[in-house]
């Protein structure tokens, strides 16, 4: 399955570093994203992009996480040659991740 | 203590919806009692293209939509008491102070009280002597020469002074985001500078209001995962504040859109860092305690968060000219259309080296692979099916003008010298602003408030 039929998100950007915030849908399926959606596996996702840090931020009051990924946005809106600039689209490529059904 | 406060957003950022300030007020004026509008229009960049306006015009450079957001609500701001605190001042805030001057007069309001924070832009001052790197650009080096715009993020100090002399309108240039909102609260409650626990929340609440709709159901419909009603009437934000620092997110009756808890854990995070230290002028806010509750339909009420003291240094957005950038887009459909794209994508790439090009290019399937894409190609190489149709668009980076246009203009030629089939061909060159952040000393920078007639 992937990461959608379980999880919501939003991306946001500053300068080059991009962050996704990304919440279980369910509350009780917490653990399971937490094991799941790991730094390097998000790392290789945004490997195409030149993603050269992952840090993962666990906001377990929140049922959630947030994602800072350094250097996918090829330049940022100061100098992407990407239509998406501020890489607003790409909370659609975390959620697009393969995952593990939940147990 | 002082009763509950309540701030509306009417602008989330520089084109945002104009008459999304109406609703909101009318409910702020129903409502009674203590109440504050912010809008919100300075992105990261606006400032730099906006004191370019000023270079070319004195008498602009500021939100260009200023006049169309107020004009509808000035008089039942002023009737309601309701103040309106906004950073649409960009560039130019003394001329944006003007021209909501003239507008008052064009709508019969005598003697409005309009207030311009100053002090941020601080090109040419000692604030650029003494440089600290920002968090997320450790390399960046200044060059004085070519600065366009240098603007340092105030806090919400100069805003609460504004309004303690009786501002009822106040136009800032850069400030931080929830400084619009925090601004109001000090005003209201009289929170001290070391009071980190209510400024945190404060800052959390300014924070989730301060792109508009996207804490009620904007940028969050997914149809048939997360279903958004009445999206055309989407409602903006209101939080109701105490002075203990609690505060519920809810919007207007009758709008669409919805608050919950997913709408504002979305926007919670929003840009944000490592959630235990959001830096701002004033104040470290930590996230990581906050619970949420919805406690009634379209009302989510927040807790939990933390203060930690404001850093020493504030931070500061530097413009410099980036260049040219050129985009050129054709379409190609039916039986074969992803081979006579990639076709014409070759083709136009090795006519931009032909004409000289050494700078970055990039091409994109847009229907196969673009937005996700990297510069590299990589995931159309893995994604094979054939589109219905698709896109062709290529980009690219130059230092000059004249190169951008020639190479850009290739895409049109493609309509007689390229692949068969290829239609609907569109080109545009801009130029292109790059920012850079530091940080900068506090006591170098002065913010100042004062009344424009």
């Amino acid at each position: 399955m992937i990461l959608h039929q379980l999880a919501h998100a939003r991306a946001g950007d500053k300068g080059n570093r991009l962050n996704i915030g990304l919440f279980a849908r369910d509350p009780r399926h917490f653990q399971h994203l937490a094991a799941e959606v790991t730094e390097e596996r998000v790392m290789a996702l945004f490997a195409h992009r030149g993603c050269t840090k992952v840090v993962r931020y666990d906001l377990p009051r929140l049922h959630g996480f947030n994602f800072v990924l350094d250097d996918v946005l090829e330049g940022g809106v100061n100098g992407a040659l990407n239509l998406d600039g501020h890489g607003k689209t790409l909370s659609f490529l975390l959620l697009g991740m393969e995952v593990a059904p939940p147990g | 203590m002082p009763e509950m406060l309540r701030i509306g957003c009417g602008s989330g950022f520089s084109g945002d919806r104009i008459d999304a300030p109406i609703a909101v007020v009318a409910a702020l004026a129903a409502a009674g009692g203590p109440a504050a509008l912010m809008l919100e229009c300075l992105g990261e960049r606006t400032l730099a293209l906006a004191q370019g306006e000023r270079l070319k015009d004195p008498g602009h450079g500021y939100e260009p939509m200023l006049e169309a957001l107020l004009r509808p609500i000035l008089k039942t701001c002023r009737a309601h008491h309701i103040p309106i605190v906004t950073n649409g001042g960009a560039a130019n805030p003394q001329a944006a102070a003007r021209a909501t001057q003239r507008l008052a007069a064009e709508l019969g309001i005598e003697g409005l009280r309009v207030a311009v924070v100053e002090g941020d832009d601080v090109r040419g001052t000692d604030a650029l002597d003494d440089l600290a790197p920002w968090e997320g650009e450790p390399g960046a080096v200044m060059d004085e020469e070519k600065v366009i715009a240098a603007n340092v993020y105030l806090g919400a100090r100069p805003i609460a002074e504004a309004l303690l002399r009786g501002a009822e309108v106040v136009i800032t240039g850069r400030c931080s985001d929830p400084a619009l909102a925090l601004g109001p609260m000090i005003a209201n409650f009289g929170w001290a500078e070391d009071d980190w626990d209510r400024l945190a929340a404060g800052t959390a609440c300014g924070h989730l209001l301060e792109c508009g709709s996207q804490v009620t159901g904007g940028y969050f419909a997914d149809p048939g995962v997360k279903d958004v009603e009445g999206m055309a009437e989407i409602g903006f934000p209101i939080a109701e504040i105490e002075g203990d620092g609690g505060f519920t997110i809810t919007k207007p009756a009758g709008t669409g859109g919805l608050v919950d808890l997913r709408t504002v854990k979305e926007q919670l995070l929003y840009e944000i860092h490592d959630p235990a230290a959001y830096l701002t002028p004033d104040v470290v806010l930590d996230i990581t305690g906050v619970e949420l509750e919805q406690e009634g339909p379209d009302r989510v009420r927040v807790r939990g968060c933390r203060g930690k003291p404001r850093p020493e240094r504030l931070k500061a957005t530097v413009s410099f000219p980036g260049g040219w950038l050129g985009e050129g887009e054709i379409s190609y459909a039916g039986p074969n259309a992803r081979a006579r794209a990639e076709l014409a994508g070759r083709t136009l790439l090795e006519r931009a080296r032909n004409l000289g090009l050494e700078g970055r290019a990039r091409l994109d399937l847009i229907g196969v692979a673009s937005v996700h894409e990297g510069d590299s190609g990589a995931l159309r190489g893995e994604r094979r099916d054939e589109p219905a149709e698709v896109r062709l668009r290529l980009s690219l980076a130059t230092e000059a003008r004249a190169l951008a246009e020639r190479a850009t203009r290739e895409v049109l030629a493609l309509l007689c010298c390229g692949p068969a089939g290829g239609g609907g061909a569109r080109m545009r060159v801009v130029d292109r602003v790059r920012t850079l952040s530091f940080l900068v000393p506090r006591d170098r920078v002065h913010p100042r408030v004062e009344f424009v007639a």
